[in-house]
């Protein structure tokens, strides 16, 4: 059994496609890992072994016929298990958004990310935790119980798609969607040593995932290497007329194979990505996996990014603003509970007063407050023009270099608790994630070492809009010259 | 009194009578007849996780109106979310435009008796309509059915500059819009069924303030004459509440249509807040310029352009042309009409459209666009009035048996032998038996009582059965007496 889950995806597809496994094998162990397992690290909200099973053994008659007839084309990941972050609607199976408002909610259509992974022979195991509503930094927020990092269970895995990074970790599922607003995909990733891409906004439909910062949500892929990840971006990732804000361009196909070393790419290195109080060992590794990206061959130059810092405030504007909006629609009355009431404005007031988290209720205040007449153009309206200039620092780095290289988060996993209940120190461990969602360029978060405390420790690489294969080869480099990416938590050996 | 003025701004919420909705492919319904909620989608119910998508036939309807109101489209606009907690909005809030809408500075030409006048268009801007809902109580139970059918039908926004003085303008005004949306075949103008909805807004000050006066909001009218009589009530109301010391209060008002009165139904304490900030989920709306002339090769002749054009044209007066362009389907039916009846001047075609078929029209309850009688089967009749093969008197009968049969009036004249009697023989004969048979009237009209002609005249048109053709008639009798006078 402990053979099937140390396949990568890639290699996964290639033995179930030669018949040394089969799918049904496959995700028997997967199934068996959650069974075991995910009483301890709670990265699941929901598991569908039925569906998963009879989906596994469809794709084993087609691989069966296929072998028959190689000619044929297959969908790209027939057979390959997979797990969903809860806040993506996949039909017949609840998505509560880690919120007790969604309990029991059943979307009655798929959103496009997973159609497209269904159609490309994906096989969906469950639905990971998460944050209510995709806010947080640690799954803390998850109304229905926090998950643990597979490196510490007494710590959490990041957040917000924590649930995805920690299955991807531990190994109860092969790769896992999850979503990034202010580095919710990057971020667990890092925790959790593993491999995550934000892509650029408008370059993977939205449709169908629970909106909450929507001119920052991008859905994104968490695998164990740069390969895994790849292969499942450029099966969900291009124009959907579902979604206008995605754009019709073609997902160029991952050769990530064909480059032997680096030369000629520039890398950026922003020194306001290194500042005082971040964990030094954190910036020490990050800072030698630069220098492995020099020896590879790049060619590292220092940029500026002079506003990075507003990157925060901006955010806790922009964020909940637009949240205050896509959460209204949360009234109790056309799905989710309802709390009974004497009179409908009770019901609404009820429903949402009760049903809503702490965290939710805070941003959705911090939005309504940051829109409100008289206060609009001192807060929405300036953040619009601030993430302007955050933009203007990327686009002018990508005028000297290829892509910017810089630490993901300014600590290691922490512990469970850790910020008690200070949200404002809470908010500090999206400082470096945030810039990429406000100016909507890709991010490819991935192990680079670990502390002393044997916790990971993740770097991430940004590029130019809709250059994801940029970011995707440079990291191929170098995990194949590294062995990072390799490690394994030890309830994985 | 006489030293107040009224300032009047109407806002009007016309719906795009597309196929789909405006931003999911549900159908757009008559919501006043189909079955609640059939029309309905995750993106219009609002659902987790949809999104919306611009129906650019909206679009195209929208800017048909802008260019119609002489307005200036903009190269780019901006949809905004207006956020709004209520039951008949699933979302919460309401895609809308604010900042940057779709078309400004526009300007429609309105007829009243005091002559013509241009009226300026602010904005116009589109938007998404709400769900409807239905207040029941029923046995103690009181409780809201929300319907939304209605949720997301295209809605268009044409907002005018505080220009109407008058009750009379501000109908003048929605007469005027309403034809043009119904010219340009984008919505019905049915304000019953809400399809089309005009909201007045209404001050009062004295005659050359520069200030504007508290205003108040008249909703829920569902005709003409009550958008007319609750504006002229209000003005009223206004005054002489200022006269008698009061203070208008900011409010929206609904009119009681028995009672003819305004009647309070919220009162503002300050302007809503509905925290507008821009779409996320939608780009910006770019509207390239060969899209505009693409659309404005396509706009048909409007009612204005057509109003100017019958008068030029035809020599019609403002009174005809005005009632024949006011429906794009009358216009039509006129200028076909014509075309049959090559020898009939259009003043004569005019009248036995406005005249004879309206009045037909009006008994039956029915409009030009379910008449039996096509304009050619008009021509054909009034041809044969204009080449005296019957008389007007005939052929009006001729008209209601093809109103009611739809047969053409060929074939009734025949059926019922109305062909005109124009030989001057057999009208002689008629005449001079018609004399001979009374005397004593013919004695009183050679002594000068010239009426009697008259009584002579319908004396022969009886004895004709109406069929005669009267020129010759009176040119007969005028010839008879005359000879008796001098013999
Ligand atoms: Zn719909």
């Amino acid at each position: 059994m402990s053979g099937l889950i140390d396949l990568s995806l890639v290699q996964a597809v290639q033995a179930l496609r030669k018949g040394d496994i089969s799918s049904r094998l496959l995700i028997e162990a997967y199934l068996e890992r959650i069974n075991q397992l995910d009483a301890k690290l709670h990265a699941f909200l929901a598991i569908a072994p039925e569906k998963a099973l009879a989906q596994a053994e469809a794709a084993d008659r087609r691989l069966q016929a296929w072998r028959r007839h190689p000619e044929e084309p297959l969908p790209a990941l027939l057979g390959i298990p997979v797990a969903v972050k809860d806040v993506l609607c996949v039909a017949g199976m609840p998505c509560t958004c880690g919120s007790r408002i969604l309990e029991e909610f059943y979307p009655p259509f798929h959103a496009t990310v997973v159609e497209r992974l269904l159609s490309a022979g994906a096989i969906i195991l469950g639905k990971t935790n998460t944050d209510e509503f995709a806010m947080g930094s640690s799954t803390e927020n998850s109304a229905y119980g926090v998950t643990h990092n597979p490196w510490d269970l007494e710590r959490v895995p990041g957040g917000s798609s924590g649930g995805s990074a920690a299955a991807v970790a531990a190994r109860l599922a092969l790769v896992a969607l999850g979503t990034d607003t202010g580095g919710s995909v990057r971020q667990p990733a890092s925790f959790c040593g593993v491999t995550g891409i934000k892509p650029t906004y408008g370059r993977v439909s939205r449709y169908g995932l629970v909106a909450y910062g929507s001119s920052l949500d991008v859905v994104g892929v968490l695998g164990r290497d740069v390969q895994d990840v790849a292969s499942v971006f450029s099966q969900i990732a291009g124009y959907d007329t579902k979604d206008a804000t995605t754009l019709d361009l073609p997902v160029p196909g991952m050769n990530v194979g064909e480059q032997a070393d680096l030369s000629g790419l520039r890398v950026g290195v922003p020194e306001e990505y290194f500042i005082p109080g971040m964990q030094a060992e954190v910036e020490e590794v990050v800072r030698q996996a630069i220098h492995m990206l020099e020896k590879l061959g790049a060619q590292l130059k220092p940029v500026s990014m002079p506003h990075t810092r507003y990157a925060l405030p901006v955010y806790y504007i922009v964020a909940p603003a637009e949240a205050s909006a896509n959460l209204a629609r949360y009234d109790g009355i056309r799905y989710g509970p309802r709390v009974p009431a004497q009179t409908l404005w009770g019901v609404f007031r009820q429903t949402r007063g009760q049903k809503f988290g702490p965290e939710v209720k805070r941003r959705i205040m911090l939005g309504t407050y940051a829109l409100s007449a008289g206060y609009y153009e001192a807060y929405y309206g300036q953040a619009q023009k601030v993430r302007t200039l955050i933009k203007q620092d990327f686009d002018a780095a990508f005028k000297d270099v290829d892509v910017i290289a810089a630490p993901v988060a300014p600590t290691t996993a922490f512990k469970i608790g850790g910020h008690g209940d200070d949200p404002l120190s809470m908010y500090l461990e999206d400082v470096f994630t945030l810039p990429a969602n406000l100016a909507g360029v890709p991010g490819l978060a991935f192990p680079v070492g670990f502390d002393q405390q044997g916790l990971p420790v993740g770097m991430q690489l940004m590029g130019p809009h809709f250059r994801e294969e940029l970011l995707f080869r440079t990291a191929f480099t170098y995990q194949r010259a590294t062995e990072w990416h390799k490690n394994t938590p030890e309830m994985v050996a | 009194m006489h030293d107040f003025e009224a300032v009047i701004g109407v806002e009007v919420h016309a719906e795009l009578e597309t196929q789909s909705k405006m931003f999911c492919s549900c159908q757009v319904l008559d919501v006043t007849r189909a079955e609640p909620n059939t029309a309905v989608c995750p993106v219009c119910t609002g659902m987790p996780g949809v999104l919306p998508v611009v129906n650019r036939l909206a679009v195209e309807y929208a800017l048909r109106v802008a260019l119609a109101l002489q307005c200036q489209v903009a190269p780019v606009s901006v949809f905004a979310r207006k956020n709004y907690f209520y039951p008949d909005l699933p979302k919460g809030y309401q895609i809308s435009q604010y900042e940057y809408p779709l078309a400004r500075h526009g300007r429609l030409l309105i007829l009243t008796t005091t002559g013509e006048r241009a009226i300026g268009i602010r904005r116009v801007h589109l938007e998404e309509d709400t769900g409807k809902l239905t207040h029941v109580n029923q046995e103690g139970q009181t409780y809201s059915l929300v319907d939304l059918n209605r949720a997301g039908i295209p809605l268009l926004e044409i907002v005018t500059e505080p220009d109407l003085q008058t009750a009379e303008e501000v109908r003048a005004y929605a007469v005027a819009l309403r034809s043009v949306l119904r010219y340009l075949g984008v919505n019905s103008g049915d304000m019953q069924k809400g399809v089309l909805r005009i909201e007045p807004n209404i001050s009062v000050r004295r005659q050359g303030s520069q200030e504007f006066g508290t205003r108040v909001e008249i909703k829920n009218l569902n005709s003409f004459r009550a958008l007319e009589r609750s504006v002229a009530y209000e003005i009223q109301r206004q005054i002489e509440t200022l006269q008698n010391g009061g203070r208008i209060i900011q409010e929206t008002l609904g009119w009681d249509e028995g009672r003819g009165v305004t009647v309070t139904q919220r009162v503002k304490e300050q302007e809503d807040d509905y925290r507008y900030f821009p779409e996320p989920d939608l780009p910006p709306l770019t509207i390239e310029p060969v899209w505009i002339e693409q659309i404005r090769q396509g706009m048909p002749e409007l009612p204005v352009a057509k109003y100017q054009r019958f008068q030029q044209q035809y020599g019609l007066g403002p009174y005809d042309a005005e009632v024949l362009t006011a429906e794009k389907e009358v216009a039509d039916y006129f200028e076909q009409v014509l075309a049959a009846a090559p020898q009939a001047s259009p003043k004569v075609v005019a009248n036995w459209i406005t005249g004879e078929l309206f009045g037909l029209l009006n008994q039956a309850g029915q409009d030009i666009a379910t008449v039996q009688i096509s304009p050619q089967a008009l021509g054909e009749l009034i041809q044969l009035v204009v080449r005296a093969e019957i008389n007007q008197n005939s052929a009006k009968l001729v008209l209601e048996e093809m109103f009611t049969s739809g047969e053409p009036a060929a074939r009734i004249v025949v059926a019922r032998n109305l062909t005109q009697i124009s030989d001057p023989d057999q009208i002689a004969d008629l005449v001079s038996q018609v004399l001979r048979d009374n005397p004593t009237q013919v004695e009183a009209y050679l002594g000068g009582k010239e009426p009697v002609l008259k009584w002579l005249f319908g004396r022969v048109m009886q004895a004709a059965r109406g069929r005669a053709n009267p020129q010759v008639i009176q040119g007969e009798l005028e010839r008879q007496l005359a000879e008796m006078k001098q013999g």
